[in-house]
């Protein structure tokens, strides 16, 4: 029942560690290796986003007859974030390390504060209302990693 | 198919919590004024009516206003469960607490008995809205985790805290039998600080730790044990007063080292979490948390030799001093050290929907860069060292009343930045928008 849940509990812990590690090698003004970790975390996460956007929320949507709830509050949030990327893509760029960190941290807060809403209430509703087809979703999520969906962004 | 009411609402306006925010530091100045004022004659007895009037400014007028702010905030996200009638609850809670704890607090300090009613009305009044909310709140919940179940046992012992304090408030007015006031004196900042205070720290603590600095989790045994465990300690300490004498000072002394040992084993876990985490850029909130885990450490080692067998021939200055490291020591920072998170957060949050992409809203960084957050925590490491040290040496306690005075006027300042930065970007951003 609880696969969904973990396979997604398990990306924000991934993500959570891929940020910190990006975090630190800016801080430390290690910018070669913060580029290509910065890279890795963004992808990883977009790829988590679209996992949810294209697979996991219309499928919710569509047994629980709830467009406008949950699922539209996290399509919000997605949307915070990713234009939080794109301006921690020009502090990288220029390698402006304060910029950079002030950024990551309000990012950091958001997403914390998103991945426990998703946590403790939409993948556990989402577990329980799509019981049934959890398999055939963590496959067609799992399926999404070698699309070219990356490049839309 | 989903829960009823489940509309998964974004967080409550930030006037909601803002309002407790901003009112709570006036009241730490309030005590500090009282400090200053009453200087050694506070600090006599920590029963003293000047002493008995800055614990309540404190414990009420900081520490509850600033908790019950933050949970109004944090419950929703937490649970998944909307908070109705934000602004109403608020306000509701918000007024009589505001009320209440200066009410109380000139009761002690002129010995004014009929401002008591007032005091007691209005406090039972706030607690009794905040805890029908939070009850509704938090048993929508199923199964929300450890720090749900923190909150609810939080919870539980509030209601036993205002349940003793109002007992004490009728008896001083001649209504209940005076023989076990000195009870109610005892068992009353024990469910407050032990119960009340510190639960709902380390139930937030298993929530806010591993996700603002990237920790592992917190040990499933502490995560599951240690509230319980701490609020059967309590509830054991309690009904250790109706045993027979010389079975109450033995067991009163094993639960004392229960709950030191337990609160001592909750600091020593979060500090190894700290040292193992995956961030390692510097942040300000986490020094107030470190230094409020080491006077957490402290507090327990004083408190479980406090009732040594002889210890009561130790001067009142230790016991004294104990309350000064929980109270303004432990509790203090590390309420601090969440505000400091929260406040720019929510300030960048709600400009952020409301102005998105227009680039002037200021990062959290950059907002918690106006606070001069390295200064304000020296300062509040030099103002309570002054005021342990005045537990011993009464006459430097106008010079902490003064030192807490200008910390408290700094975190209003701070916290008003808030405010400021709101009317700033409205500004701005309004211009643009006209054309």
């Amino acid at each position: 029942m609880s696969h969904i849940s973990q396979y997604l509990s398990a990306e924000h812990y991934h993500c959570d560690s891929l940020f910190a590690e990006t975090e630190n090698a800016v801080a430390e003004s290690r910018w070669e290796q913060a580029t290509s970790l910065y890279d890795q975390f963004h992808r990883e996460t977009e790829q988590h986003f679209q996992r949810e956007e294209e697979v996991l929320f219309p499928a919710f949507e569509q047994t629980t007859g709830v467009a406008a709830g949950p699922t539209e509050v996290m399509r919000g949030e997605h949307r915070q974030m990713r234009r939080l990327f794109s301006r921690l893509d020009l502090a990288l760029a220029s390698h402006n390390a304060e910029q950079f960190l002030g950024e990551a941290e309000t990012l950091l807060t958001l997403m914390q504060q998103h991945n426990l809403k998703e946590e403790n209430v939409l993948y556990r509703l989402a577990s329980q209302a799509l019981a049934s087809e959890a398999q055939s979703l963590i496959d067609k999520m799992q399926s999404l990693e070698t699309s070219s969906l990356w490049q839309k962004t | 198919m989903l829960p009823i009411g489940l509309s998964f609402q974004q967080a409550p306006p930030i006037s909601v919590p803002l309002r407790f925010f901003l009112t709570a530091p006036l009241f730490l100045l309030a005590a500090a004024i009282v400090l200053l004022a009453a200087g050694p004659e506070l600090m006599e007895s920590r029963h003293s009516p000047a002493a008995l009037a800055a614990t309540h400014l404190l414990t009420l007028g900081f520490t509850s206003m600033v908790m019950c702010g933050a949970l109004l905030q944090l419950v929703p996200v937490l649970g998944g469960v909307p908070l109705l009638q934000p602004q109403r609850v608020a306000w509701l809670v918000h007024a009589p607490l505001s009320v209440g704890a200066a009410s109380l607090a000139a009761a002690f300090l002129w010995n004014l008995v009929p401002l008591l009613p007032l005091a007691m009305a209005t406090l039972a009044f706030a607690f009794g809205t905040f805890g029908i909310w939070l009850v509704r709140a938090l048993w929508k919940t199923r199964d929300g985790g450890a720090s749900i179940r923190g909150m609810r046992a939080a919870l539980a012992a509030l209601a036993v805290t205002v349940a003793l304090g109002l007992a004490m408030g009728a008896t001083l007015q001649g209504h209940g039998p005076t023989a076990i006031y000195a009870r109610l004196a005892m068992l009353h900042p024990l469910w407050g600080l032990g119960g009340w205070t510190g639960l709902l720290i380390v139930g937030l603590a298993y929530q806010l730790i591993p996700m603002f600095q990237l920790t592992g989790p917190y040990p499933t045994a502490i995560a599951s044990r240690l509230i319980p465990a701490l609020l059967l300690l309590l509830l054991a300490r309690t009904l250790s007063g109706w045993l027979p004498e010389a079975a109450t000072s033995s067991l009163s002394r094993l639960t004392d080292w229960g709950l030191a040992a337990g609160y001592l084993g909750f600091a020593g876990v979060t500090w190894r979490l700290l040292a193992r985490r995956r961030r390692k850029v510097p942040d300000n909130t986490l020094q107030f948390w470190r230094l409020g885990l080491v006077l957490l450490a402290l507090s327990c080692g004083l408190a479980a030799l406090l009732v040594l067998p002889g210890a009561d021939t130790l001067s009142a200055s230790w016991t004294l001093c104990l309350g000064v490291l929980v109270l303004p020591g432990f509790v203090l920072a590390v309420i601090q050290g969440m505000l400091y998170k929260i406040v720019p957060f929510l300030t960048w949050f709600h400009l952020q929907s409301t102005y998105p992409g227009q680039g002037i809203v200021p990062n959290v960084r950059e907002i918690h860069a106006r606070f001069h957050a390295n200064a304000h925590l020296a300062l509040f490491a030099v103002a309570l060292a002054f005021l342990a040290a005045s537990c011993w040496v009464p006459e430097l306690s106008r010079v902490a009343g003064l030192l807490w005075g200008v910390y408290a006027l700094w975190l209003e300042i701070n916290l008003l930045q808030a405010v400021h930065i709101f009317r700033k970007v409205r500004r701005v951003a309004i211009i643009p928008m006209a054309h």
